[in-house]
């Protein structure tokens, strides 16, 4: 095989060398670290995705070596490739940071942020981006739009109200699966996702939208409001399924498998699979095997310390540190007279009553009550 | 009288059927281009006539077509933009509508000159009665050999199909206007690749306006040189100029670009004036996109000089005072025109016909329309106006296509110049929902720095 011609590119002052051919966000990929921009619509793994959300803009200073021309306005890295000698300012150009800083108030300016009770909060996009680059507050002071909730299929809910029309769950439908079965509908500020006339996804490997939806409008029914990611732990699984390669990450609780997704780099998007395809999964690892039975475990999940999923799980890679002191030997000698599990059943928490139903602060009055009751 | 190019004979009853056309003159530049001329020698006629794009960019036609990728064994398109959308202009329509053949012996001449075998008419929804009158015109042009296999004897074949749109502005964008002619949803595509090199079905396609592409016509006719000493300077040739709004006569009107803009409006050749003997405030010169221009700019430029109506003449000064010569719509605005109004009703319509897929233009264009419309209700602050300003500056030449700048300049323009109306709306709320803001000083003349 003859020799890839390798073209140098300089972004933010660091050069690299990446084949002919490679967009600027992937060279800037490559160098890693902030010099990457922040990409919400582009998805490597999808052909045709990219340049519409507008937050992965940068500024080329030199276009290129043989014709050192600035480009006039900033350009969609990830849909920019490179030349060879191009220089290119991401957060080094006031420009850019403050168009970006524009993009994102944009995204937020229809956006619920209702983070509190999305289920997307910790892994979202948006929310990663908008405490990056985005201002605390808003000078949007008028209704944002809103729409009722779909569901797309047995598994699947799509909150439009949330979406950022990416379009990124329309490219997987179109190219994972052998029937188009959803898109956009309506344009402009009132365009939404939609299937025509309510029909129901229902193409196995259509799970897959809910991985690459960067915000919380594809939401797994089958752990809407189970648990918070960041109380989760990812653990590496694999099993041997006959659809799909199987290698998935397993969102545990104790014992208990919470959701399955596919496995995600530090950029988001679906790992490739060790013979370099990417790792999409199917619907019935996905959805259905939510026994730590049905996996073979591969051990924790390397999580970016930043990130607030590692919050409190891991010190480094090596996994769960478990105590070796005794409560004696913290305490001078004294052991302790109760030690409750909160978790377990107890007089005053009873799997039968639900803590909601109770009006205002509850103690062991309002709980004998509704023990007598039930 | 100026020079009459294209509309020479559209006075000539039944000029819309093909035997009148024919007995006028007509399709002879055909005749001269397909047996006599190679299509090197046309494509150098229309580089040399300087024909710039007719839509709006005004982007040089024959330069256009020399970009055309030719490689072996893919066929090429030729597609007619017809997609005419632009609020305040109509001269497409009107050029179709009675000159049908005029349009399809440009098409022809173009054809052959980028090699395209089937050549697409893009025309917009609801010119329907149009299209029938363009199929019509194509049925007689094919029963007479202008059309379908090996014409006039060349080998030469072409096939012109006319397909309607489905009512978006943004089809009017040439990419856009591609995928929906595709058959798909019409959202701009990103470039590069430019359509000369991937367009139509992914083959080399060169998109013109109609009036660029019947232009070509009295160019074959009369050769690229003549053709170039019409007009001045780079403004070759003649343009068809839409004009509308406060004037006494309204309408589709040719002009040789060395008239300046005082005439134009005044003389009775082509507006008469304004309407009901009322003043002149302002003026949108190309279609609703292009920035607004009070009355003491428009007549004469920041220098003091006359303002004529070519493509460097209207856009002497850039934005900061001056405009665009655009796809030609002409809107004359009289000074009981209310600016705010007028800017959102322009909002309106950008919000409306953004295809929303990038997040600047979605999110922007209706932001903009509801600060727009909470000034012109009489509950604006003077922030606001600060904030509309903010908002077009992060749309403009961040979006994918254009859309996103023609959203973004004729509000960029209403509060350059008109910043004034819109504080005397926020001061005076209640005033401003009864009363009107009126001429005040927007004709007055500009002091010219020596």
């Amino acid at each position: 095989m003859s020799e890839q011609t390798l073209f140098k590119v300089t972004v933010d002052n660091i050069t690299i060398e990446v084949p002919a051919g490679t967009t600027i966000l992937q060279a800037a990929r490559q160098i890693g670290g902030t010099v990457a921009p922040p990409a919400m619509c582009y998805y490597s793994k999808l052909q045709g995705s990219g340049g519409k959300c507008r937050t992965c803009l940068v500024e080329v200073s030199k276009g290129s070596e043989k014709d050192p021309r600035p480009m006039p306005k900033l350009v969609a890295s990830c849909r920019t490739t490179v030349m060879d000698g191009m220089e290119v300012k991401n957060i080094t150009s006031e420009k850019v940071v403050e168009a970006r800083a524009g993009v994102v108030e944009f995204l937020l300016l229809n956006h619920p942020l209702d983070c509190p009770i999305c289920d997307q909060a910790g892994e979202c996009h948006l929310q990663d981006l908008s405490f990056e680059h985005g201002k605390s507050g808003t000078r949007y002071e008028f209704q944002r739009r809103t729409f009722k909730k779909h569901d797309l299929g047995k598994h699947i809910q799509l909150h439009m109200t949330r979406c950022i029309l990416c379009y990124r769950c329309v490219f997987t439908a179109d190219q994972l699966t052998n029937k188009r079965e959803h898109g956009i509908l309506d344009r402009g500020d009132h365009a939404e996702i939609a299937t025509h006339i309510e029909k129901s996804l229902d193409n196995e490997f259509i799970g897959n939208v809910i991985d690459v939806c960067p915000v919380g409008a594809l939401t797994d029914k089958t752990f809407r409001f189970k648990n918070r990611v960041w109380f989760l732990k990812p653990m590496d699984a694999h099993r041997d399924c006959p659809s799909c390669s199987g290698r998935v990450t397993l969102w545990n609780r104790g014992d208990e498998v919470y959701r399955v997704t596919a496995r995600k780099d530090q950029w988001g998007e679906i790992e490739d699979t060790p013979d370099g395809k990417p790792g999409w999964i199917c619907n019935s690892c996905r959805f259905d095997k939510k026994q730590t039975t049905d996996w073979v475990i591969e051990g924790p999940r390397e999580i970016s310390r930043q990130s607030v999923i590692a919050q409190g799980h891991y010190a480094g890679n090596i996994g769960t540190t478990i105590p070796t002191e005794t409560f004696a030997a913290i305490n001078n000698g004294r052991t302790p007279h109760l030690l409750m599990d909160i978790h377990s059943e107890s007089e005053v928490n009873q799997p039968n009553i639900h803590l909601g139903e109770n009006e205002g602060p509850s103690n062991s009055a309002t709980f004998n009550n509704n023990i007598n009751n039930a | 009288m100026g020079v009459k190019l294209l509309l020479e004979k559209a006075n000539v009853p039944g000029i819309r059927t093909y035997d009148v056309y024919r007995r006028e003159g007509g399709y002879s530049a055909a005749e001269k281009a397909l047996k006599e001329m190679s299509i090197e020698a046309i494509v150098e006629e229309v580089k040399k006539s300087g024909l710039r794009g007719r839509g709006g960019a005004g982007f040089p036609a024959g330069m256009k077509w020399s970009f055309i990728a030719k490689p072996e064994g893919v066929p090429r398109h030729l597609v007619c933009n017809a997609d005419e959308s632009e609020p305040g202009t109509f001269k497409d329509r009107y050029l179709m509508e009675f000159l049908p053949h005029l349009l399809l012996e440009g098409l022809l001449i173009s054809s052959f000159a980028l090699g395209s075998n089937d050549t697409y008419i893009y025309i917009r929804g609801e010119y329907a009665w149009v299209a029938d009158i363009l199929e019509e015109a194509i049925q007689e042009a094919a029963k007479n050999g202008w059309l379908g296999k090996n014409i006039l004897g060349t080998g030469f074949d072409c096939m012109i199909h006319v397909h309607l749109g489905a009512g978006a502005y943004i089809c009017g964008e040439e990419t856009a206007l591609i995928e929906s002619l595709e058959g798909k949803r019409g959202n701009p595509r990103i470039k590069p690749p430019f359509p000369a090199i991937q367009g139509l079905w992914l083959r080399p396609t060169v998109v013109n306006n109609v009036e660029t592409l019947a232009a070509v016509v009295p160019i074959i006719k009369m050769g690229g040189d003549e053709y170039a000493k019409i007009g001045v300077g780079r403004s070759t040739g003649t343009k068809l100029i839409s004009a509308c709004g406060n004037i006494n006569k309204p309408g589709v009107y040719e002009i040789d670009m060395t008239i300046s803009v005082e005439d134009f409006i005044y003389s009775d050749e082509y507006c008469g004036g304004i309407a009901n003997g009322k003043k002149l405030k302002a003026c949108i010169p190309g279609g609703s996109s292009v920035p607004i221009l009070p009355a003491n700019l428009l007549l004469k430029t920041a220098k003091g000089e006359t303002r004529y109506m070519n493509y460097e003449s209207l856009s002497d000064g850039g934005f900061a005072t001056g405009s665009m010569m655009g796809s030609g719509g002409f809107i004359i605005l009289d000074e009981d025109q209310c600016i705010v109004k007028n800017t959102l009703t322009l909002a309106r319509f950008y919000r409306h016909e953004s295809c929303g897929q990038c997040s600047p233009c979605r999110e922007g264009t209706g932001w903009m329309e509801k600060i727009l419309q909470k000034i012109e209700s009489g509950k604006g602050e003077v922030s606001d106006i600060d904030l509309l300003w903010d908002i077009q500056r992060k749309i403009e030449g961040n979006t994918i296509c254009p859309l996103g700048d023609a959203a973004a300049w004729p509000v960029a323009a209403a509060i350059r110049h008109f910043r004034d109306e819109f504080e005397w709306h926020i001061n005076n709320r209640e005033l401003s929902q009864t009363s009107n803001f009126g001429l005040q000083h927007y004709a007055d003349p500009i002091h010219v720095p020596a």
